[in-house]
């Protein structure tokens, strides 16, 4: 293997110091001079008609600068199906509906001022169950909304999501064993521990900057642009200016009402507002993952190969539409190509209801799926009589595959996985005791070379070299924690035979970084990583194109080590990096070293089918777990967590063990203790005490497993590793448990509630 | 509303601040002294980022009356880098361990050991588990922050 000196080694996160004394900015910590402070009023009612709105009270009260509701804005439409705008008039749709915003000298001026607006509503009955929504004749959440072939009002949305590969029926009839099961998963949230918020402010030519969390800066100065010529503001120039991200993992994906508010009111004031939520409102007015409720049924042969997977879905909307609505398109990645399926069919529905919208959130919809597939390959495997792992390692994808959904698989190390988390379990020893302990496995499909999900997959780099051999590099990339920044430090060093610490990332303001369509699909280390190495690439072949003059020697006889440029003909010639550029800039006739580059990889959008190679590589991996069930109280402890992944390469094992824990950890969340729960769409527990979140107390000590496919399109190999780490947690657990004690929940969270009760009615049988 | 002069110590200085009666610690520190390095999670004593030590001890300064620092000794995370800006012992490790990652709840957290640490030097895992539980954490998962605090203590 080759010999990296930045890739590869267990590098601090760049900006770790800067946290860790308690320096790092976030949104929180801004202050501008003259800035005044935003809060919004909330519809109490999930469905109702505005009547009246009387802010009079509010506006004489002193220290309130501006109040503004759904009847005075400029006509704004955002969301992922602009069925959204940022202060409702006639009607509300669901209790985080925006109704009116105050923008005050102090924060609690402005909150003052929200209990002096008066609201009349004319309550309407409220719809919060999919199933019910999907009826002929049910109540409309948006009258003006309409479907089908004969465009009649519906609550279903416009997105006929639907894959079909082979013939599933067919398929079917010739299945030896075939499993049918209903899966549900709710809703739970990102709980970042910074909350959301932004700053808005207009100079005076009414240019607006925002600063902001987004995970999307490039498509958000987008959304903010359009909403100025919306504002009567067309040909203004918009600017997002990032601070420290206090957690991402998808909620950032998309532009809310909440910045449109503060850009509204930081217009109509004249001054810079800030928004800040509160916890409270973090877990009722953000969009956490969607609930769904999954058919699904999958068949075998004789032997335990895989003949068909067919799944029908039901996704809550909400009232709104954001990429909660997406996920479908993700889910019918593992739903195609986790093992080898070859007949598909997926037809998904998301209905419009009075509940809050929901959003992108760490996996996209895999884990959801994913929980369903893997669940039922262990009940499938049970019917055929073949352990679990047999059955896995039988139908595990290969190297070179062509999946149903036209992904084509180059690199995978879907097997080593399996067989790792295998022999660490000492699965053949441990399985099957059923006397309270058990083991369980599940797997992972996931992109992991980008995500071709706008037209474009691309992101920009900008590197230039000062006097004495820094590097500034300008990224389109995001860092909200994950260590974006480091990984692409480590990959232009070791590019340009430089140290990470000669290397400066920027990658915060939209006036000065490049484009990039944003931190989802874990594509930053592949898309960014690869822009990087391009962009260094080039800056190296102009600093060798220097060096060649002066040291008297050709191009190709030069190479750059440790900030050196030497020949590999006659090591004696050399000349520090500094020394090469100085010459660069102080020769007549000089040149600047920079350089920039756009990587826009090779994967394809999913065609009118939603097939097509939606990834340059696909990165897989398996969760296997060992669990104590307490037979009294329905308690699931996890005694051991293995987690492999095939990564490609490790560009820095350190951060990747971060992600893979990270994941875990909100995947065991998932599986057995995080709801937000939902009564006739109210957030009933919009606090840390009721909302479940692992502590120290709860984590298992992980046991991970690198496995390094050294993938060809990746920089120096790697693939992403952003989210698969929480994809496979909960079918792995649910195996586990249905390992240790015989019950198989098929619904989130495995509470011990649900323990205990499938205890007691299996007992009854 | 009442304003009241308060004296304490704070990170090793002597402070005295005049401060309306009704503010939280946070809003004390964050707002009147800027020092913004004390984080607000939640604002309802449930997540731990806005910890800081009161004679040694944690709080939750978010739901902590200021008040009642008079006369008493505060730190806060601004406090455990020495006067060179060299990092305290548990700042390096949350560093070189991949501790840090948003970042949000590393202020609290790091308070949460040192608090922990300075009672006992030498935790079990439990007890570091324990020590740091009522810090909420969504990014990391805890392990590198466990493996930090154990470094430190030497049982790494
Ligand atoms: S901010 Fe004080 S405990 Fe959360
Ligand atoms: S590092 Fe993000 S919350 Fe702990």
């Amino acid at each position: 293997m080759e010999e990296f000196i930045n890739v590869g080694k267990r590098i601090p996160k760049m900006d770790a110091e800067e946290k860790v004394t308690g320096k790092a900015i976030y949104i929180h910590d801004l202050k501008i001079p003259g800035m005044l402070h935003g809060k919004i009023l909330y519809s109490p009612h999930p469905h109702a008609k505005i009547k009246s709105i009387d802010t009079s009270q509010a506006e004489k009260l002193p220290g309130v600068k501006a109040v503004l509701t759904g009847y005075n804005i400029p006509p704004i439409k955002f969301g992922v199906y602009k069925d959204n705008v940022p202060l409702k008039a006639n009607k509300v749709c669901s209790l985080r509906d925006e109704v009116a915003a105050v923008a005050a000298t102090d924060p609690e001026i402005a909150e003052e001022a929200l209990d002096l607006i008066k609201v009349d509503y004319e309550i309407l009955p409220g719809i919060f169950d999919p199933e019910e929504a999907m009826k002929e004749g049910a109540l409309l959440i948006h009258e003006e909304h309409v479907g089908g072939k004969e465009k009649k009002p519906t609550n279903v949305l416009n997105l006929p999501w639907r894959l079909i590969a082979g013939d599933v029926e067919e398929a079917r009839k010739n299945s030896a064993f075939v499993a049918e099961d209903r899966f549900k998963v709710t809703w739970v949230t990102h709980c970042c521990m910074g909350t959301s918020g932004c700053v808005a402010m207009f100079d005076l030519k009414n240019n607006l900057t925002v600063y902001s969390i987004t995970q999307i800066p490039s498509l958000e100065q987008r959304d903010f642009t359009d909403a100025l010529a919306a504002m009567g503001l067309k040909g203004k120039k918009a600017r997002v200016i990032k601070t420290m991200i206090g957690g991402g993992f998808g909620s950032k994906l998309d532009t809310y009402a909440f910045e449109y508010i503060a850009i509204l009111l930081a217009y109509k004031t004249r001054k810079p507002v800030k928004i800040i939520f509160s916890r409270e409102e973090e877990f009722f007015a953000t969009s956490p993952r969607q609930p769904a409720i999954i058919d699904i049924a999958q068949g075998c042969t004789k032997d335990g190969r895989l003949t068909f997977r067919d799944i029908r879905m039901i996704l809550d909307n909400g009232a709104y539409t954001s990429w909660g609505a997406t996920t479908p398109s993700v889910m019918m990645m593992p739903i195609s190509s986790l093992y080898k399926v070859p007949n598909v069919r997926y037809i998904a529905k998301c209905v419009y209801t009075n509940n809050t919208y929901s959003q992108a959130m760490r996996g996209y919809g895999n884990p959801q799926a994913t929980f369903a597939i893997d669940s039922q390959l262990d009940i499938l495997a049970e019917m055929a009589g073949i352990d679990p792992l047999d059955f896995r390692m039988r139908n595990a994808n290969t190297p070179g595959e062509v999946t149903p959904q036209n992904f084509k698989i180059n690199t995978c190390g879907l097997r080593e996985c399996i067989d790792a988390v295998a022999q660490k379990l000492d699965w053949r020893q441990v399985r099957g005791r059923k006397d309270g302990r058990g083991v369980g496995m599940a797997s992972l499909i996931h992109v992991g070379g980008g995500a071709r999900v706008y037209k474009s997959d691309g992101c920009g780099t900008i590197i230039k070299m000062d006097d004495f051999g820094t590097v500034n590099v300008f990224t389109g990339a995001t860092d909200m924690g994950q260590g974006s920044e480091t990984v692409i430090a480590q990959i232009v060093a070791e590019e340009l035979g430089v140290r990470v610490e000669d290397v400066v990332v920027t990658h915060t303001d939209t006036d000065i970084c490049p484009w990039d369509v944003g931190a989802h699909a874990s594509r930053t280390t592949f898309v960014a990583g690869n822009s990087a190495k391009g962009a260094a690439k080039k800056v190296k072949d102009q600093l060798l194109e220097v060096a060649a003059k002066s040291l008297g020697e050709s191009i190709e006889n030069l190479d750059i080590r440790d900030r050196t440029i030497y020949s590999k003909k006659d090591p004696e010639k050399k000349s520090p990096l500094g020394k090469v550029l100085r010459a660069a800039h102080y020769t007549a006739g000089g040149s600047m070293v920079m350089a920039e580059y756009f990587y826009d990889p090779n994967n394809e959008n999913l065609d009118r089918e939603f097939k097509g190679n939606l990834s340059v590589t696909y990165a897989y991996g398996t969760h296997g777990v060992e669990v104590e069930v307490d037979k009294e109280t329905g308690q699931v402890k996890i005694l051991r967590y293995v987690a492999a992944h095939d990564v490609g390469r490790a560009i820095n094992p350190m951060l990747l063990e971060g992600q893979v824990y990270g994941g875990a950890t909100q995947g065991i969340g998932y599986a057995l203790t995080e709801r937000l729960i939902l009564q006739n769409g109210k957030v009933m527990n919009p606090n840390f005490l009721d909302y479940k979140m692992l502590t120290a107390k709860d984590v298992p000590n992980f046991e991970t497993i690198v496995v390094e496919t050294n993938d060809q399109f990746g920089p120096f190999g790697a693939k992403g590793i952003g989210e698969p780490g929480l994809v496979p947690t909960a079918p792995a657990i649910a195996n586990a448990i249905y390992d240790a004690v015989g019950v198989r929940i098929k619904d989130l969270p495995i509470t011990p509630e649900k323990v205990l009760a499938a205890l007691k009615d299996k007992e009854k049988k | 509303m009442g304003k009241q002069t308060l004296s304490f110590t704070l990170n090793g200085e002597p402070v005295s601040v005049e401060t309306e009666s009704h503010l939280t610690l946070l809003q004390l520190l964050r707002d009147k002294l800027e020092l913004i390095g004390t984080k607000e999670g939640c604002g309802m004593g449930e997540c731990g980022a806005c910890t800081v030590l009161l004679d040694g001890k944690t709080v939750n300064s978010c739901i902590f009356p200021a008040m009642e620092v008079d006369g008493k000794n505060v730190v806060t995370i601004e406090g455990l880098t020495d006067a060179q800006g060299n990092l305290h012992p548990l700042q390096k490790a949350f560093v070189e361990y991949g501790a840090v990652q948003c970042g949000f709840c590393t202020p609290g957290m790091v308070l949460a050991a040192k608090s922990l640490l300075d009672e006992n030097p030498k935790p079990t895992e439990e007890e570091v588990r324990h020590g740091i539980a009522g810090n909420l954490c969504r990014c990391t998962g805890y392990i590198q922050i466990i493996q930090a605090i154990k470094a430190v203590s030497g049982q790494i």
